[in-house]
C-alpha cells in the first residue's frame, strides 16, 4: 500500500516537473520575415535598426553614461536586486559577435539565450515578444555594424532565491506566454495607424514595463494594463496611460501626448525622472508617423478605474496652511498662485497627473531633488525645477506637497513626513 | 521716522532696479535666469555662491572649466548625486550654453569669512599656495591657477572667493577618486601629495583672500606640467 502511494507521488511529481518545464521552456517560432519588407538593402536595414534601437532606448540599459555605446554595464535597480545590461557590440568573446539573427530573435521573442538559457525578464522580452522578425533583424544588423568593444559583462547581483536562474522556468510557466505570431497576424483591427501604435507601445517602446503594475513576483498584471504603477526599486510612480479623467490621459488632447513624447514638455505636464530619460534618449527620435500612431493608440485606451483610488485622506487645516505659506514663498512665482503654471516652461500643478496620483512620490521627489525637463530637439533649453531637499525639512515638504495635492480642485490627499523620508532614502 | 523709512524703502527699490538679475525680480520664462533656477537655488543668484558656506561660486569661472565640470558630473568622473540627477537628460550643447552664461556673470563677491586656523597654519597655507614645496614636488597653486589665483582661460578655474569647506572637500574628492579630470590629471597628483594639515592650511588661507581684478581669469599661462583639462580644452572630456 505504502509503496503504491509512494509510486503515485513520484509519478505526480514527475508530471508536475515536466509540465512546469514544458510551460517554462516552450517557444514560439514566430512568423518568417515578411519578404516584402525584408527587401531592404544592408544599409537601409542598418539605418532602420539604428532608428528602432533609439525608439526602444536600448542604450538606457546597455550603455553606461559617458561609456562606449552599447557596451553594457549600466545598472538596473529592481526590487529583486541589481542587474547589469550586457554588452551588445559585436565583440566575439564579450558581446554578440557569435550570435546569429536567429539567436537574437530567440532572445527578443522567447527570452532565451543562444544556449537555451532563460533570460531574466528585466530584459523586457514580455514586451519585446511583440517585435516583428523584420524589426528584430534590423536591430541585429545595426548592432552587428557597431564597432566591437571588448568589455566583460558584469554579473547580476540578485538576492536568493532570484539568483537561481533555473527557477525562471517556474516563473515563465506561470506568467510568460510565448506570442503566437500566427494568431496575432489573423486578428488585425481596421486602422493601420492604431495597429502601428499598439505595436510600438506594447513592443519596442515597452511602456508597460513601467506603467503596468506587477504582482509580487514581478510579472506584469495583464488585468491592469498601463493603469499606472510604482517603478520597482526606483522610487518613481509611472502614471496611468489609460483614459481616466483625473489620473490618466483622459483630459489630455492628442497634441498634449504628442508634445510630451516629442519634446518632453506639454501644456499638462513635463517629463521627469525615468520618463525624462525615455524622452531624451528615445521618444524624441520617433518618426512623426510612428509618434502619431502611438498617440492614437494611447488615446484609445478606456479608463481603468484609477480615479477612485486617488482620493486620499484630506489634509488637515494646519498642514494646508503651513503648505500654503511655503507655496506662496517658494513655488508661486513659477507655478502661479492658482496652480496653473506657465507651460511649457513651468508646468501646471492643477490637474497634473503626477501631482494628483494616488502616490505622492513624484511630487515629493521633484520638491526634494528638482530636475530639468529633458533636452530635446523640440525643447533644447529646458527650464529646471530647483531642489529644496537641503532647505526644507521633511515636515515642510509634506506640507507643501499636501497643499498642491489638495488645492485648485486637486483632491489627492495628504502626504506625510514618513512619505518624504522614504523618498529621500530611495532617491539615494 | 516715517520719512527715513520711506527713503530707505525707495533706495532699496532703486538698488533693486539697478540689478535686473536680483533674486526678487519676477522671473520671465525663456530667459537663462529663469531656466537655471535649479542651479541658482544652491549656487546663488547668477552663481555668486550659496548662502550656507558650501556651494561654490560659479559666476565668472572660465566657460570651458564649467563645461567640463557639468559633463563630468553628468557622466560620473566627478561624483555628486544631486548634480548628476539634475544634468542626466541635458545635452552637450545646452551644458555649453549654461557654462557660458555663468562664465559671463560677474556679480560682486560675497565678503570672505574670518579664518578658522591659527597664524602659523595660515602662513603655511600662504607659502604652499604661492611658492609650493619643491622638496615634496608640490607646485605652487599660483603656478597653474594664475599669479592672481583667479584662473586661466580656457579651463583653469580661479581658487579665490570660494568657501573653506568647499575647497577642503575638493582635495578630499581628488584623493579619493570622487573627482577626476581629463588625463593627465595633474590636480589629482598634487592632491595626493598634500597632508590633511596642508589641505586645511591652504583652504583657510585661500578662503579669506580678497579677490583682485573682479576675479577675471588670466588670458594665458605656461604650466609647469601638462594638465589634461587645459591641453585638451574645447570639446575635451
Amino acid at each position: 500500500m505504502l509503496k503504491r502511494i509512494f509510486l503515485s507521488l513520484i509519478v505526480v511529481l514527475v508530471a508536475v516537473a515536466g509540465t512546469v518545464a514544458w510551460l517554462g521552456y516552450r517557444e514560439d517560432p514566430g512568423l518568417p520575415a515578411d519578404p516584402a519588407l525584408a527587401a531592404l538593402d544592408g544599409k537601409q536595414q542598418i539605418e532602420q535598426g539604428r532608428y528602432l534601437a533609439s525608439v526602444g532606448n536600448c542604450m538606457g540599459c546597455h550603455t553606461v553614461p559617458g561609456g562606449k555605446p552599447y557596451a553594457g554595464g549600466r545598472e538596473l535597480v529592481t526590487a529583486f536586486g541589481n542587474l547589469y545590461g550586457p554588452n551588445l557590440t559585436p565583440d566575439a568573446d564579450t558581446g554578440l559577435g557569435k550570435w546569429s539573427p536567429d539567436d537574437f530573435w530567440r532572445a527578443l521573442h522567447n527570452g532565451k539565450g543562444p544556449d537555451g538559457r532563460l533570460l531574466y525578464p528585466a530584459f523586457p522580452y514580455p514586451s519585446y515578444r511583440h517585435v516583428s522578425r523584420n524589426d528584430a533583424d534590423a536591430l541585429f544588423a545595426y548592432l552587428k555594424s557597431l564597432e566591437p568593444v571588448r568589455q566583460e559583462n558584469r554579473p547580476h547581483q540578485l538576492a536568493f532565491p532570484y539568483d537561481q536562474r533555473v527557477l525562471l522556468a517556474g516563473w515563465r510557466a506561470l506568467y510568460f506566454r510565448p506570442l503566437d505570431g500566427r494568431a496575432e497576424a489573423v486578428n488585425k483591427p481596421d486602422s493601420p495607424q492604431w495597429l502601428r501604435g499598439r505595436y510600438l507601445v506594447e513592443g519596442l517602446a515597452h511602456c508597460a514595463e513601467c506603467h503596468t503594475p506587477r504582482n509580487r513576483l514581478g510579472a506584469l498584471r495583464t488585468d491592469a494594463s498601463l493603469s499606472g504603477a510604482m517603478i520597482g526599486g526606483q522610487g518613481w510612480y509611472a502614471p496611468p496611460l489609460t483614459g481616466d479623467l483625473v489620473t490618466g490621459l483622459g483630459k489630455w488632447s492628442p497634441q498634449d501626448v504628442y508634445d510630451l513624447l516629442k519634446t518632453g514638455v506639454s501644456a499638462r505636464s513635463s517629463a521627469a525622472g525615468p520618463m525624462a530619460e525615455a524622452v531624451h534618449q528615445g521618444f524624441q527620435h520617433l518618426a512623426d508617423a510612428d509618434l502619431r500612431a502611438m498617440v492614437d493608440y494611447l488615446k484609445s485606451l478606456p479608463p481603468a478605474g484609477t480615479d477612485a483610488l486617488a482620493i486620499g485622506p484630506p489634509a488637515s487645516t494646519g498642514l494646508m496652511e503651513a503648505g500654503g505659506k511655503i507655496y506662496t514663498q517658494q513655488c508661486a512665482q513659477c507655478h502661479q498662485a492658482n496652480g496653473e503654471g506657465r507651460a511649457p516652461a513651468w508646468p501646471p500643478l492643477r490637474d497634473n497627473v503626477s501631482v494628483v496620483a494616488a502616490s505622492p512620490v513624484n511630487t515629493i521627489r521633484m520638491v526634494l531633488s528638482g530636475g530639468f525637463a529633458p533636452a530635446t530637439a523640440g525643447n533644447p533649453r529646458p527650464h529646471g525645477m530647483p531642489p529644496f531637499g537641503h532647505t526644507l525639512n521633511d515636515q515642510d515638504v509634506a506640507a507643501v506637497v499636501s497643499y498642491v495635492r489638495n488645492s485648485w480642485g486637486n483632491q489627492a490627499g495628504a502626504a506625510t513626513s514618513l512619505d518624504v523620508r522614504t523618498a529621500r532614502e530611495s532617491g539615494r | 521716522m516715517w520719512l527715513a523709512g520711506a527713503v530707505l524703502g525707495l533706495s532699496a527699490i532703486a538698488a533693486h532696479a539697478a540689478d535686473p538679475a536680483s533674486e526678487n525680480t519676477p522671473l520671465q520664462p525663456d530667459t537663462m535666469a529663469a531656466r537655471l533656477t535649479a542651479c541658482t537655488a544652491c549656487h546663488g543668484a547668477q552663481g555668486r555662491s550659496g548662502p550656507d558656506g558650501y556651494y561654490p561660486r560659479i559666476a565668472g569661472k572660465p566657460a570651458e572649466y564649467l563645461y567640463h565640470q557639468l559633463v563630468h558630473f553628468r557622466e560620473g568622473q566627478r561624483r555628486y548625486e544631486p548634480m548628476r540627477v539634475l544634468l542626466e537628460t541635458l545635452s552637450d550643447d545646452y551644458l555649453r550654453e549654461i557654462a557660458q552664461w555663468f562664465s559671463d556673470q560677474h556679480p560682486p563677491y560675497v565678503p570672505a569669512r574670518s579664518a578658522r586656523v591659527d597664524a602659523n597654519a595660515l602662513e603655511h597655507g600662504r607659502l604652499l599656495t604661492l611658492q609650493g614645496d619643491a622638496a615634496r614636488g608640490i607646485p605652487a597653486c599660483a603656478a597653474c591657477h594664475g599669479a592672481a589665483l583667479t584662473g586661466v582661460k580656457p579651463a583653469i578655474p580661479g581658487v579665490l572667493g570660494l568657501p573653506h569647506d568647499y575647497i577642503a572637500s575638493q582635495f578630499g574628492a581628488w584623493r579619493g577618486g570622487m573627482r577626476k579630470a581629463t588625463a593627465p590629471d595633474c590636480m589629482a597628483e598634487v592632491a595626493r601629495k598634500l597632508t590633511p594639515e596642508d589641505v586645511s592650511a591652504v583652504a583657510a588661507w585661500l578662503s579669506i583672500q580678497p579677490v583682485p581684478n573682479d576675479g577675471l581669469p588670466a588670458e594665458t599661462l605656461s604650466l609647469p606640467q601638462e594638465c589634461g583639462s587645459q591641453t585638451h580644452a574645447s570639446g575635451a572630456r
